[in-house]
């Protein structure tokens, strides 16, 4: 109960942050969007390339858009607890009695509700671009939920990177370090039977194409439940997975200390 | 009386060489203000941080409010209140927050907890600034945020980790002013850690001195400075030069452990009205000119002098910083 209530209490600190400086959503958005409308415009014809199956590419590219943001956005989420650090609130927090689980999983909560709200519009600017969502509001649900559990598992791993190399440099590396391949070695941008075969291996163990694959399936083509749902499981389990690692590098913190 | 902290031998290296602490034992009597003094990097935090259950020893025991540290932290970390060295507080959010979200850690909510969060407020004359951001506090302010956030859930020990370093005069009045509350209306224990002898001189009813990771004596304020038999000299030059002149104080019988500082000579000596003509003559013939001269009763400046064989004031800047 009261792991319930610090958890909250601590996405309170980051949702008041984000309410008084609101701006901030709409300054990670710009790269996704730039990334809709210039990949929707650029690659607007390898919908035509024999094999990729035909259809809009809006429709095709939505669920990775989405699925980038959820990583890109997630991944920074290590930075809060650097200036922790930095500043003393850290050791502060580790003090008092506080479940480490909630300083991880208030934070993960705060990460995912801002990726609810960049889904939500990049939903809307794809719908505004012509994106047809076959799989209606349930579909647009699922790819929500999709996003969410992306996002938790990578501001997870961002957490536990930020506490225990302490560096801005080092998480900043991560990032952009791990956003790019992730998202070419999934069928983000690409169909995955065009991939050469190696990216198609590579990619049943990449978390950024089930999520990908789950999203696309729910929101933009008659649903596949077994796909859909062996997807979100696989999800749910890294999220955890990642969880518990960012939990125990507070006391991985605390003995370098 | 009863030991509300009690550490004995504890023992950190960091890495291969930094010893941080190498043997630190200290007891400290339960509604007691215990003084911890000594340079950057004598092993004051590192004590801190193990005590508040931060940090791990390598080796040695630890007891505080009568619970294992090394057993039971969680237990330890419900009875102990830490104002650390560095702010604790998140600068964007009010003091309003800061201080419900530490309630919330220690399991303080609803009406209680905003009832104590009013209090703590007003008691440290923050009541007018509570809702606004805690970046834009004064140092003062923010100093008296980060003890009322150490006190939210009313400890029985409180730690206090260099409390005032960086306050004006009026804001260090304050904190101490407050220090001495807390010992007499609540009855708390608290470790306090200095670089400021006369501040452990006025709070502590007991002083450890402590360098390179150990204590080198421990004792009440008065008796550590009536040990030291004898009186201080201080002279104050006309031009300055004291670093020169400390030459000339060389080889004055029974005058000892002599430094400079801006403006003028310290020594020691067994009598000070005896050895005051012989220091004026040998001044005068290397061409110095005294404006005073004063016979003191030794501070603990002159007990630290003693004790760490260097002079108090500027030992920090020339010891390394192990954090």
């Amino acid at each position: 109960m009261s792991a319930t209530r610090q958890t909250w209490q601590v996405t309170l600190r980051g949702t008041r942050v984000l309410l008084r400086q609101p701006a901030f959503l709409g300054i990670t958005l710009t790269q996704p969007i730039i990334w809709l409308l210039l990949f929707g415009a650029l690659f607007k014809a390898v919908t035509d390339i024999p094999g990729f199956g035909g259809g809009s590419y809006i429709d095709f590219l939505t669920p990775g858009i989405v699925v980038m943001l959820a990583v890109s956005s997630a991944g920074w989420t290590g930075m809060g607890f650097i200036e922790d650090i930095n500043g003393g609130v850290m050791d502060r927090m580790l003090v008092s009695p506080v479940w480490r689980g909630a300083l991880n999983a208030g934070s993960v909560l705060y990460a995912v509700i801002q990726v609810l709200i960049q889904t939500a519009l990049i939903v809307a600017l794809s719908l505004a671009l012509g994106a047809n969502f076959v799989g209606g509001i349930g579909g647009i649900a699922l790819l929500m939920l999709v996003a969410g559990l992306l996002a938790a598992t990578f501001a997870s791993f961002s957490n536990a990177i930020a506490v225990l190399a302490r560096q801005r440099e080092t998480l900043i590396g991560a990032v952009t370090f791990v956003l790019l391949p992730l998202t070419f070695l999934s069928s983000a941008l690409m169909a995955k039977r065009l991939a050469p075969a190696w990216i198609q291996d590579v990619s049943r163990f990449n978390p950024v194409n089930w999520a990908v694959e789950a999203g696309r399936s729910a929101a933009m083509q008659h649903i596949d439940w077994g796909l859909v749902g062996g997807r979100l499981a696989l999800l749910a389990g890294l999220a955890l997975l990642a969880a518990g690692l960012a939990t125990r590098a507070f006391a991985r913190y605390q003995r370098s200390l | 009386m009863t030991a509300s902290i009690q550490a004995v031998d504890l023992r950190k290296t960091y890495g291969d060489e930094v010893k941080a602490l190498d043997g630190m034992s200290i007891t400290v009597e339960a509604g007691t203000v215990f003084g911890l003094l000594g340079p950057n990097g004598a092993g004051k935090s590192t004590t801190v941080r193990i005590l508040s259950t931060l940090s791990r020893p390598d080796s040695g025991t630890a007891e505080v409010a009568g619970i294992d540290v090394l057993a039971d932290p969680r237990a330890v970390r419900r009875a102990i209140g830490v104002v650390g060295q560095r702010h604790g507080f998140d600068p964007e959010a009010t003091g309003r927050e800061n201080l419900t979200l530490q309630g919330e850690f220690y399991e303080l909510t609803g009406h209680e907890l905003a009832r104590r969060v009013g209090e703590s407020l007003d008691r440290l004359g923050l009541a007018g600034a509570g809702d606004r951001a805690a970046k834009t506090y004064s140092g003062g302010m923010q100093r008296r945020l980060d003890v009322a956030m150490g006190l939210i859930h009313r400890p029985r020990v409180l730690f206090l980790d260099e409390p005032t370093t960086g306050l004006d005069p009026e804001a260090r009045a304050d904190m101490w002013q407050e220090i001495r509350r807390l010992r007499d209306e609540q009855r708390m224990t608290i470790l306090l850690t200095t670089h400021y002898l006369e501040e452990a001189d006025s709070l502590a009813s007991q002083v450890a001195i402590v360098d390179h990771g150990r204590v080198v004596v421990e004792g009440q304020p008065d008796q550590l400075k009536s040990e030291l038999e004898g009186d201080t000299i201080e002279v104050e030059l006309e031009r300055g030069g004291a670093g020169s002149a400390l030459a000339a104080l060389e080889g004055i019988p029974g005058v000892d452990a002599a430094t400079s500082s801006a403006g003028g000579l310290r020594a020691r000596t067994r009598d000070g009205a005896r050895a005051i003509p012989a220091v004026l003559n040998a001044l005068e013939a290397r061409g110095f000119a005294a404006r005073s001269v004063t016979v003191a009763q030794p501070s603990l400046d002159e007990v630290y002098l003693r004790h760490v064989g260097r002079a108090f004031h500027g030992a920090g800047e020339a010891e390394g910083v192990a954090a």
